[in-house]
């Protein structure tokens, strides 16, 4: 459930191809490479079902008996970890929650710490990735929003090429991804020029722990005299995937720190489209959007939010 | 799983292993099934429970995510290794809190926290939060474990062999099953399985309502080798219906050509456990036909045929009470309130699947698996199977949670086909979503009521009406029918009353008994309007309580004089500094502007202990063997209150032997006599009166063997029992009396059955012969912008009428109370949506406040030491107290529950559209 897995197909295709394999007598293949370019050929000759953190993998097989061939990444120690190069932080696409919580940062990466936190409980994000998260593509993933601020890219690879495209891009829907065949998410790259500032997430859920998010939301600021010299907001939960606040960034920008509460109490978030389901309404999420957009914000920008319960 | 082999090394617990297994085999499986380390426990397979938490190279991950090729090299600690040669401290702390209740979620707990103090040896309580706020458990309400976790090296605890006789009651020592639940030693349903047991699957229906065909399961054994056998409705050799309560039984163990429900079983498919793992059940030849279904009682009272013969407007029961003139006295009152509430399906949500396993020895079909009730087990068994009842063996392991849902029989019955039928044993464990969607819930409730008051204050009338959602087959919903109807006045004198409770059917799942048989639905609607009632008449709430409270000489709705032990005032007494300091509080709070807003709400409870009306007797044997051991037959199933703990206690005082001279055979139904089920608030109450009763008969017939009076001591050193009375002191050698069938030197077997009456046409009469009382006060905060609410603290006074074991009975109410903040804040079960856990929402250790315990002991003449029942009574007030508060603090009135976000924003914005 937890939303740690590379994954390339949805399930219904994964069951779609078992049978196929079966009919097919095609045993289950298993393969744990340690070398990356090892790793791309297999994904070339075959439709693979990869398997990092684990926290994906195995909900969504349940109980149900495995089928399809199975990518093991964990042997792949080039993956592992957070590095820095001169334009990017570097997130390696096996590193989990708990190393980002781990690992020095700037300020603009607070924002995704808060988030590592509430990412399933501690057990989660000692085994689900950061990458992972972003593969299962699910709308409630807890790193979407505070990635989107950060204007994170996705490294994808595969044997003829490395791709790199903006997180925004990579997500394209409910439990889908720009990932095509033969490729695998390698990083997740941070800019430089987007680490600047400083960051807020605020998560809301229906119970304190290890609970899937009725909508959460990071904000970025850089501030220079009291004015808002550069803002990123995003939200999740409250749209197929998780969204930039374009308008509510073009509106803050220029404005006084104080203005901010204002700009957001009159913003109309288009960039939203929630739907009612078993943790709130529609109407209740657009409402609940605005606050905790406007709580984020006030993080990013160093006051602590006045208010109660958020997670 | 499938995919070939592979060899993995690694540590387990400091000692290396080899295995050749596959590399995506969950590390939960190995551990269990390869290495047979059953202390890890499976709860969800998903990592949404905790309970297979293992420290793997000092961190701590779920074992069931974690694939078995990523621990080569590994060390991998489990709960089997935290204890070295002595238990570890923090093992010992959660035995001196009383931190593990049934048992199933402690090592996942234990092994947390470990992780957690290697790290951080004195951690706060916010960082014990945050460190297990992935591991959940639904019985102790985290409070203890919190503590257990804070103090992990504290002094050690009251160990029983220190109790003298006479002094075990009223003495909290460590449970005498405990420690087996701290070690990982315990044996829940699905930790034992014969080597040469099969596996079982059960085909369920995917439609609410549904005629099916089998297809060609002959082809179907042919194209799946190492499945053996199918078996459905046409190989039932007895009577294809079980339930709870004889007369309404009306449940088929294997649907016969029609589903009624989502979740029932139409098939069992039995092979080699291998084969079946193997198994895509999608394979299955069979064809639906779906039918027209009803999810609503509005919709399946009115216009739907039904369900089952001869049940109109698809009525199963309807329970009844009415006293005075109601109409008469709310037109009459001074002020009257009247309003409606829904409330929403609860799942039961133990940590614990059903699990166990069936085997044949000789002609006798023995079943072991977990239960709350071993011999309605039994005899439900026997009847599908079409079994002797004695040719049944219940054999219960430990049972990881009940809550109400494990006396119902679940796989019973299929295994035992399965068993019966080819002679080999039979293993099933329920994965979670065949536990939530096949076995039962709390009812859903559509309630409407209008109380009202004289211009004093005292309730003059009530009207109560309330449809319960008892899904498909019958199961409780008879009890909570009449349970209702008894309760719903609350513990208030209430001179004209009329309440209807209605059992109706749909096409939901099968509503049957959760903590309260519908009582704390009906109490929510009650105790939100006597806030409004106190309101409209301008007093104080608390203080309009303790006006209409019950009191010793008055009688109940039902015409039940109540003569003494009427513990309802004291408790709400008990109540009133909390009260003050609490509005003080919260009024300073909300003198200040702000995003949130404070509330404090209160509400009682009463419950009747045992069955309504109907007989409910419980049977405790004991004797003492050559060597100097009293063994109990204990059969109340301890599913985690505490009732192997507490029974002993009662029968040790009565006997006049220290606790420790006690050994324990459990329920087995060949060896124990029948107590009876654990529901109903009775064990300690029925079971241990007769416990005491024949604790009292041993004692007498050493004493008259001994020729000594009643003012005797007796004790036991060695193999000689002594007995002295001043100057008299008489050494009984036990090896050299003559034994009886049971090896027992002297025995002992007495039987209690509370002395109850029917109800008439109108519900008047006798139907409990004890109550117990209780009353809540919460204080929370509410943020007006979001609609979340913040428990700030809960303080419970209960009167146990005398507390047996005053740390079992806190862990009681406060577990209780846990499980009421689900009903209030975030628990709804919608079949097909929520089948699971992190789509259903328990709370965890971050949603339970502090909880402040007063225990009250009005003592009640007929329970043992004047003991009440309390297990049930400690749900009843939480949430109409949180409603209470949250209206208190906003004015929003919740009229469905859970009260979630949402809910709560959209109630706060229409008090503030409100004219």
């Amino acid at each position: 459930m937890y939303t740690n897995e590379f994954r390339a197909r949805t399930n219904d295709k994964r069951r779609r191809d078992g049978e196929r394999g079966r009919q097919r007598g095609m045993a289950t293949r298993y393969a744990k490479p340690t070398d990356l370019e090892e790793a791309l050929r297999l994904l070339d000759e075959a439709r693979w079902t990869m398997l990092a953190g684990g926290t994906d993998f195995y909900p969504t097989l349940g109980s149900a008996p495995l089928r399809g061939n199975v990518l093991d990444i964990n042997g792949l120690a080039v993956l592992k970890g957070i590095s820095e190069t001169e334009s990017h932080i570097i997130i390696g696409a096996r590193t989990t929650w708990t190393e980002v919580l781990r690992h020095p940062l700037p300020p603009a990466f607070d924002a995704l710490k808060l988030a590592a936190r509430e990412v399933g409980s501690i057990q989660i994000q000692n085994s689900g990735t950061v990458a992972g998260n972003l593969c299962n593509a699910s709308p409630a993933a807890d790193g979407v929003p505070p990635l989107l601020i950060l204007e994170a890219e996705v490294e994808i690879r595969s044997v003829k090429k490395t791709r790199v495209l903006p997180l925004k891009d990579f997500i394209l829907g409910n439990r889908k991804t720009a990932l095509g065949p033969g490729e695998m998410v390698t990083a997740v790259r941070i800019p430089r020029q987007a680490a600047t500032g400083a960051s807020g997430f605020v998560k809301l859920g229906a119970r304190r722990y290890l609970v899937i998010s009725i909508a959460m939301a990071a904000a970025r600021v850089t501030a220079a005299q009291g004015q808002i010299a550069e803002a990123a907001v995003s939200v999740g939960s409250c749209s197929a995937v998780a969204q930039r606040l374009a308008g509510l960034e073009d509106g803050l920008k220029g404005h006084p720190v104080q203005a901010c509460a204002g700009i957001v109490a009159a913003y109309g978030f288009p960039e939203l489209s929630p739907i009612d389901d078993v943790r709130g309404t529609a109407s209740y999420r657009l409402q609940a959007a605005r606050e905790i957009v406007a709580r984020a914000l006030l993080q990013a920008m160093g006051s602590s939010a006045e208010g109660g319960l958020a997670a | 799983m499938s995919a070939t082999p592979v060899s993995l090394s690694f540590e387990i617990n400091g000692k290396p292993v080899a295995l050749a297994i596959s590399p995506v085999q969950r590390l939960s499986s190995v551990l269990r099934d390869e290495l047979g380390l059953t202390g890890t426990k499976v709860g969800c397979d998903a990592g949404d429970c905790g309970a297979c938490s293992v420290i793997v190279d000092g961190e701590v991950v779920c074992a069931c995510l974690t694939p078995a090729a990523s621990v080569e090299g590994a060390r991998v600690r489990t709960v089997e290794g935290l204890a070295n040669g002595t238990l570890s401290a923090l093992q010992q702390s959660f035995l001196r809190h009383g931190a593990a209740q049934c048992g199933i979620c402690t090592p996942g707990l234990l092994v947390t926290a470990t992780a957690l103090l290697e790290k951080n040896p004195a951690p706060s309580e916010i960082e014990v939060q945050d460190a297990l706020g992935g591991v959940l458990c639904r019985c102790t309400g985290y409070r203890k474990i919190v503590r257990a976790v804070t103090n992990a090296n504290g002094p050690t605890a009251l160990d029983t062999a220190l109790i003298p006789a006479r002094a075990a009651v009223g003495a909290s020592p460590i449970r005498l099953d405990g420690e087996r639940k701290v070690t990982g030693a315990e044996i829940f349903g699905a930790d034992e399985r014969p080597e040469d047991a099969l596996s079982v699957l059960v085909v369920r229906s995917p439609h609410w309502h549904a005629a099916f065909e089998i297809g060609d399961t002959n082809a179907f054994l042919g194209a799946h080798p190492g499945i053996l056998a199918v078996f459905t409705a046409a190989d039932i050799p007895g009577r294809n219906r079980f339930g709870v309560i004889p007369p309404f039984a009306d449940q088929p163990a294997l649907a016969e050509n029609r589903v009624r429900f989502r979740g029932e079983a139409v098939a069992l498919i039995a092979g080699e456990r291998a084969a079946i793992e193997d198994l895509d059940l999608a394979d299955f030849p069979i064809a639906w036909k779906e039918l027209p279904h009803a999810l609503s009682p509005e919709e399946a009272k009115t216009s739907f045929p039904p369900l089952h013969e001869g049940r109109d407007g698809n009525l199963l029961t309807q329970g009844y009470v009415e006293c005075g003139d109601p109409e008469a006295a709310l037109a009459s009152a001074h002020a009257t309130v009247g309003g409606a509430i829904e409330t929403s399906y609860v799942e039961h949500a133990y940590i614990e699947p059903e699990a166990g396993y069936a085997t044949m020895e000789g002609d006798t079909l023995v079943v072991k698996a977990c239960t709350q009730a071993p011999y309605m087990d039994r005899d439900d068994t026997a009847a599908v199977l079409g079994l002797p009842p004695e040719k049944v063996r219940i054999v219960p392991l430990a049972t990881g949670g009940g809550f109400g849902s494990k006396l119902d029989v679940s796989l019973q019955p299929l295994i035992g086909l399965v068993a019966l039928k080819t002679g080999r044993p039979a293993a099933l464990a329920y994965t979670r979503g065949d536990s939530m969607r096949s076995t039962t819930k709390r009812h859903p409730a559509s309630m409407k009521a209008a109380i009202g008051a004289d211009a004093r204050g005292r309730v003059t009338g009530m009207v109560f009406e309330g449809d319960f959602n008892t899904g498909a087959y019958a199961s409780w919903g008879p009890t909570v029918a009449n349970r209702v109807p008894v309760h719903a006045s609350g513990p208030y004198l209430t001179p004209n009353y009329r309440a209807v409770g209605r059992a109706i059917h749909t096409n939901g799942p099968v509503s049957g008994a959760f903590r309260g048989f519908g009582v704390p639905q009906a109490t929510i609607m009650q105790e939100t309007l006597y806030d409004r009632l106190a309101e409209k008449l301008g007093l104080d709430r608390l203080e309009f309580r303790i006006l209409n409270a019950l009191t010793d000489g008055q009688k109940t709705t039902c015409g039940q004089l109540l003569e003494s032990g009427v513990g309802i005032r004291p408790c709400l007494e008990q109540l009133r500094p909390h009260w003050r300091r609490s509005l003080e509080e919260a009024a300073r709070h909300n003198a200040a502007s702000g995003k949130t807003r404070r509330g404090v709400g209160v509400a009682s409870c009463w419950y009747g202990c045992g069955n309504t009306s109907l007989p409910n007797p419980s049977t405790m044997k004991l004797g003492i063997t050559p060597d100097g051991r009293v063994v109990l037959h204990q059969g109340a199933v301890d599913i985690g209150q505490g009732s192997n703990t507490v029974v002993t206690q009662i029968c040790a005082d009565a006997l006049g032997l220290p606790l420790c001279a006690f050994t324990l055979i459990g329920g087995d139904t060949s060896m124990t006599p029948d107590a009876g089920k654990t529901s109903a608030s009775r064990q300690t109450y029925v079971s241990g009166k007769a416990a005491e009763l024949a604790g009292r008969a041993l004692r007498e017939k050493i004493l008259r063997f001994a020729n000594v009076s009643e003012a005797a001591e007796i004790a036991i050193e060695g193999q000689h029992l002594l007995v002295s009375e001043g100057e008299v002191r008489r050494s009984i050698a036990l090896s050299s009396l003559p034994l009886d069938a049971d090896g027992y030197a002297f025995a002992a077997q007495a039987t209690y059955d509370p002395p109850t009456e029917a109800l008439d046409e109108k519900g008047q009469g006798k139907p409990y012969a004890v109550y117990g009382y209780g009353a809540q006060l919460v204080e929370l905060e509410v943020d007006v912008t979001l609609g979340t609410v913040k428990l700030l603290k809960v303080t419970a006074a209960h009167d146990v009428g005398r507390a047996i074991n005053p740390l079992l009975a806190e862990g009681q109410i406060e577990g209780g109370i846990a499980q009421g903040i689900g009903l209030a804040l975030m628990e709804e079960y919608i079949p097909g949506r929520t089948e699971n856990l992190h789509d259903y929402l328990i709370p965890t250790i971050g949603d339970v406040p502090e909880i402040e315990t007063i225990l009250i002991e009005v003592p009640d003449p007929e329970g043992p030491f004047g003991a009440k029942g309390l297990g049930e009574h400690v749900l009843i007030p939480t949430a109409p107290a949180i409603l209470n508060a949250i209206r208190h603090a906003t004015g929003a009135e919740i009229t469905k529950v859970p009260a979630t976000p949402a809910r709560v924003l959209a109630a706060i914005q229409a008090v503030e559209k409100a004219p």
